[in-house]
């Protein structure tokens, strides 16, 4: 006998409640998307729409009665009855924990805004571990034209590794290396990425989140504290390249594409696109030279 | 995906040592010479793809006939896998086992964890840091590491020697206990261990005291012949699987229930209701596991069944594979216990030449076989999800639950895992039935328990004591402390367990019992500390073995081992007291945040047995 054939599971209506308030949420939601209906903000640092869920970074943890440890809100879904904190003491001590333990070993200064926020809002001291705590601090590493990956910067949130791999690009030019504290974003043997199978697509670039990777263009400007945001305007366009239609933000200052990014909510590109979308635009500008 | 390879050609010997796992490589495309269809197909795809659970065995490989991994080996079992060598690489980076840069032929692993410390290892090291320089240099075509437990506590101090080279050549083997001279000789070129005499029945008796009356796991152990299929039978070996298969699955599982058998790997879950949530997986097909990666310091337990009744270990697998539609089993026992690998893999060969594995097991016309796994160095491995990771042929990283591996585990199936004196249980328990079972131990613990004593008792070994039995009572068993010693503390449950007083002494040995202290169990070490151990010392080993051994996903465990580490090293070695007991409170909020946060079980139990030191023992006390 052969099995019935399901067309769709009709989603259901869950109650759970958070910090006290009963909320309806859609079955197969995260706790994150039912937090966000309460218009509670939750902090997120491994998390993207674009990606699966990898839930490292442990920023997002909830506690839910019944449950022993705390539970990540960006990848655990509603279950019927759930009772859920988002700001007991436990919650605000894991999440202060998190952030002064990555603040205290990496370079966190180019993050967001709301990071910045959310470290005030936690109380964060990362200096409280004391000045001989290890980083991550290294050279950057500047071998090609195209882009920089500073991993100084990397707080080890899997994202680059997803977008260039199943999540995206398919391309799977680095991965996670080593172990432990030495755990670390890399090629083979360390390769730079002329040698690697990089194509240069800047996915990996568009979904970090800390500013490791980096255009070159951005990171030059930076060298030469050239770098102003305030000064940058963004034109929406598409790609001329190809047919698929990808759109482009172009990222200017003082009349010089700087960066190019492309939207996660664009339907064409979830925020991805190829080299030549990315990095093609030097003939837009080549002003007079031929 | 294209496989971009760009680090030059393998050797001879690296091409022989992948093609001896794989098979000779069949096109182009796979890294070998070009045939006529070379040109108009591509070859590989998903029967390719299906082979990347064998990345492990192609590194173990390489690693045993040419002594590490090379960029051009590892690219050629990229080719012949189809897998990214950015990823083999992370893969390889992983483990312990795997070397990426070239070593010498001969290495030596002392082991500097906390029964070798009490039994002297710090001495030792010290000897050879003399003589042959700091632990990872090479000289003179050999070299000495420090290692953390090899679970040969039993027999402190321990060390582990490789002989790396071809087929033939690569030989591994122990000096248990190791002596200065002993490793010395070793390492200037000297006699090889000679192992087998060593495992003789009374050896290993001697090794392995009994316990109390109640011997039952252990019966077999030290007085059957553990390579003998004829030995097992004439024991009564398969008995219990010919019974299992008269009663049907649903029986087994219903005795399993009665028994209230509680799972021996550390987090003591039901194995009844595990069973059963497997047979009842809508999704096929089921997988089998068991967990044989037993590196939790001061636990050998496993190593001693496996070594000395491996028949028992396969028998009680099919009876779960026949109990829970499993076809498949896999048996992953860590790098680090040779023998007891041979010993197992020499069991599976002769259960499946005399028809206990194999398309129709026992004749019942069910089918199930078993494929012996191989660890690579990493404790994080026998978490279970983590363990399905490795054979997957992935880095050792937990996968966050849910999906619970009855539901989804290896290969995203519904998988049973079970440690392996859990499944050793099982014998009797069909053999003689739940109930009666359930009528031995404590109403919530039933049954017996191996305890693996170690440190500072007169007899450390396995003993097997019914639950229940007061620490004192084992203690004593073990024929006690040292003349003219005092008890300073026990160690229970090993490096993720927690400290134990003299006061608590008669906590009985039950998974209630030592939780109404803020105990465990755990894996069953009883590591026993007299007054002349280095309390401190055995500290900052156990920072180190987590940081170390932190698989390095989630912040709370990966930036907080490494923290934990550094204060507890600013206070103890660097006697640092200006801020003493501010030191003291960030120790115990990343304590809370690893416990609250960590994806798994090493993060959440990696400050347990640091912060009981603290508030128990009163170590950080001035
Ligand atoms: C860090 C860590 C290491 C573990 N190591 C082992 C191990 O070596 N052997 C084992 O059987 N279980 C180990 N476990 C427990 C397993 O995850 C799992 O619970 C067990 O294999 C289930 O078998 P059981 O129900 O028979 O105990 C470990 C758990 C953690 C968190
Ligand atoms: S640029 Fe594209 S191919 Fe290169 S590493 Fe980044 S995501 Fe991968
Ligand atoms: S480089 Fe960026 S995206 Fe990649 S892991 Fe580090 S922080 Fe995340
Ligand atoms: S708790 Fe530690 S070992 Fe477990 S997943 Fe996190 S980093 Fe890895
Ligand atoms: S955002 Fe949830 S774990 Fe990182
Ligand atoms: S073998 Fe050394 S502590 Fe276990």
């Amino acid at each position: 006998m052969s099995s019935p054939v399901f067309v769709g599971v009709p989603r259901r209506m869950l109650q759970v409640s958070i910090d006290g308030h009963d909320v309806q949420v859609m079955e197969g939601m995260t706790i994150l998307d039912a937090c966000g209906r309460l218009g509670i903000d939750t902090p997120t640092l491994c998390n993207l729409e674009t990606l699966t869920p990898v839930n490292v970074c442990r920023v997002c943890v909830v506690e839910v009665e019944g449950s022993r440890v705390l539970v990540p809100a960006c990848s655990r879904k509603v279950e019927p009855g759930m009772k859920i904190q988002t700001d007991s003491e436990r919650v605000r001590h894991s999440r202060r924990l998190v952030l002064e333990l990555l603040g205290s070993s990496v370079d966190m200064s180019l993050c967001a805004p709301e990071v910045h926020g959310w470290m005030s809002r936690y109380g964060a001291q990362p200096q409280r571990f004391g000045p001989g705590a290890a980083t991550v601090a290294q050279p950057v590493k500047v071998d090609n034209d195209l882009y920089v990956r500073d991993y100084s910067r990397c707080i080890l949130c899997y994202k680059c590794v997803e977008a260039c791999g199943v999540d995206a690009q398919n391309t799977f030019a680095i991965g996670v290396a080593g172990r432990g504290f030495e755990a670390h974003i890399s090629t083979e043997f360390t390769v730079g990425l002329p040698e690697s199978a990089c194509v240069y697509c800047g996915n990996c670039i568009g979904v970090c989140p800390t500013g490791a990777l980096m255009f070159k263009s951005e990171h030059d400007m930076r060298q030469a504290d050239t770098w102003d945001e305030n000064k940058q305007h963004v034109t929406e366009t598409v790609c001329p390249y190809c047919g698929v239609g990808c759109m482009l933000e172009l990222h200017v200052q003082d009349n010089s594409i700087v960066k190019v990014t492309s939207p996660l909510d664009h339907s064409v590109t979830s925020g991805h696109l190829c080299v030549k979308g990315r990095f093609g635009f030097q003939f837009v500008q080549r002003r007079g030279s031929g | 995906m294209d496989i971009r390879t760009t680090g030059g050609p393998p050797t001879a010997a690296e091409i022989a040592a992948v093609d001896a796992v794989l098979g000779p490589p069949e096109s182009l495309w796979e890294g070998g010479t070009r045939v006529a269809a070379d040109d108009h197909l591509a070859r590989g795809g998903r029967a390719v793809r299906s082979k990347r659970d064998l990345l492990l065995p192609v590194l173990h490989g390489l690693q045993d006939e040419v002594g590490w991994i090379s960029r051009g080996g590892l690219e050629y079992a990229c080719r012949r896998l189809n897998v990214p060598p950015a990823e083999a690489y992370g893969v390889a980076s992983f483990y312990d086992r795997f070397a990426l840069d070239e070593q010498p032929g001969l290495s030596v692993a002392v082991c500097d964890d906390v029964a070798c410390k009490c039994a002297g290892a710090d001495d030792l090291c010290r000897e050879l840091e003399a003589r042959f320089g700091p632990a990872g240099s090479a000289r003179e075509g050999a070299v000495w590491h420090r290692s953390p437990c090899l679970g040969l506590c039993d027999r402190a101090p321990a060390a582990r020697v490789e002989r790396t080279g071809p087929s033939g050549h690569h030989a591994e083997g122990r000096l248990a206990p190791a002596s200065t001279d002993g490793v010395i000789a070793l390492l200037g070129g000297g006699v090889w261990p000679v192992e087998g005499e060593a495992y003789s029945p009374p050896a290993l008796r001697a090794t392995s005291p009994r316990g109390g009356e109640e011997i039952k796991l252990l019966r077999r152990v030290g007085h059957v012949d553990p390579q003998s299929i004829d030995a097992y039978r004439a024991a009564g070996g398969f008995a219990a699987l010919r019974r299992a298969l008269e009663l049907g699955p649903e029986a087994v599982i219903r005795e399993l229930t009665d028994a209230k058998l509680l799972g021996r790997g550390g987090a003591a879950f039901l194995t009844g209701r595990k069973w059963d949530a497997v047979a009842r997986a809508p999704v096929r097909p089921h997988h089998l596991v068991c967990n044989a990666d037993e590196s939790e310091p001061g636990t050998f337990k496993d190593r001693v069944l496996m070594e000395g009744d491996p028949f028992a270990i396969i028998e009680a697998m099919t009876i779960a594979a026949v109990a829970t539609g499993c076809e498949r089993g896999y048996l992953y026992v860590r790098t680090e216990y040779p023998l007891a690998r041979h010993r197992i893999e020499n069991a599976v060969r002769l259960a499946r030449e005399h028809g206990y594995l194999g398309d129709d097991v026992a004749g019942s016309g069910l089918r199930f076989d078993i494929e012996v796994r191989r660890g690579a160095g990493a404790y994080i491995c026998g978490e279970e999800t983590a363990l399905f990771n490795s054979i997957e042929g992935k880095r050792g990283e937990p996968r966050n639950k849910p999906p619970f591996p009855v539901q989804a585990g290896l290969f995203g199936k519904p998988t049973l895992v079970n440690n392996v004196e859990t499944l050793v249980n099982v014998l009797d328990i069909v053999s003689e039935g739940g109930a009666a079972f359930a009528a031995t131990g404590t109403p919530d613990s039933t049954g017996t328990r191996l305890f693996c004593l170690s440190g500072h008792v007169q007899r450390a070994g396995v003993y097997e004591v019914l639950m229940g039995t007061t620490l004192r009572a084992l203690i004593d068993m073990a024929g006690g402390l040292r003349e003219g010693r005092s008890l300073r503390a026990v160690l229970l449950g090993g490096a993720a367990g927690s400290f134990v007083t003299e006061a608590q002494l008669d906590v009985p040995l039950s998974f209630e019992g030592t939780r109404a202290i803020g105990a465990t169990l755990g894996s069953g070490a009883v590591m026993v500390l007299d007054d002349s151990a280095d309390l401190e010392g055995i500290l900052l080993r156990i920072a180190r073995f987590f940081r170390h051994e932190s698989c390095g996903q989630c912040v709370p465990c990966r930036v907080g081992t490494k923290r934990q580490e550094e204060i507890l090293n600013r206070l103890l070695v660097d006697r640092q007291t200006s801020n003493r007991d501010g030191d003291v409170a960030l120790l115990a909020d990343i304590a809370q945040a690893m416990r609250d946060a960590s994806i798994c079980g090493l993060g959440q139990t990696a400050a347990s047995a640091i912060q009981s030191a603290v508030i128990q023992l009163k170590v950080l006390n001035v």
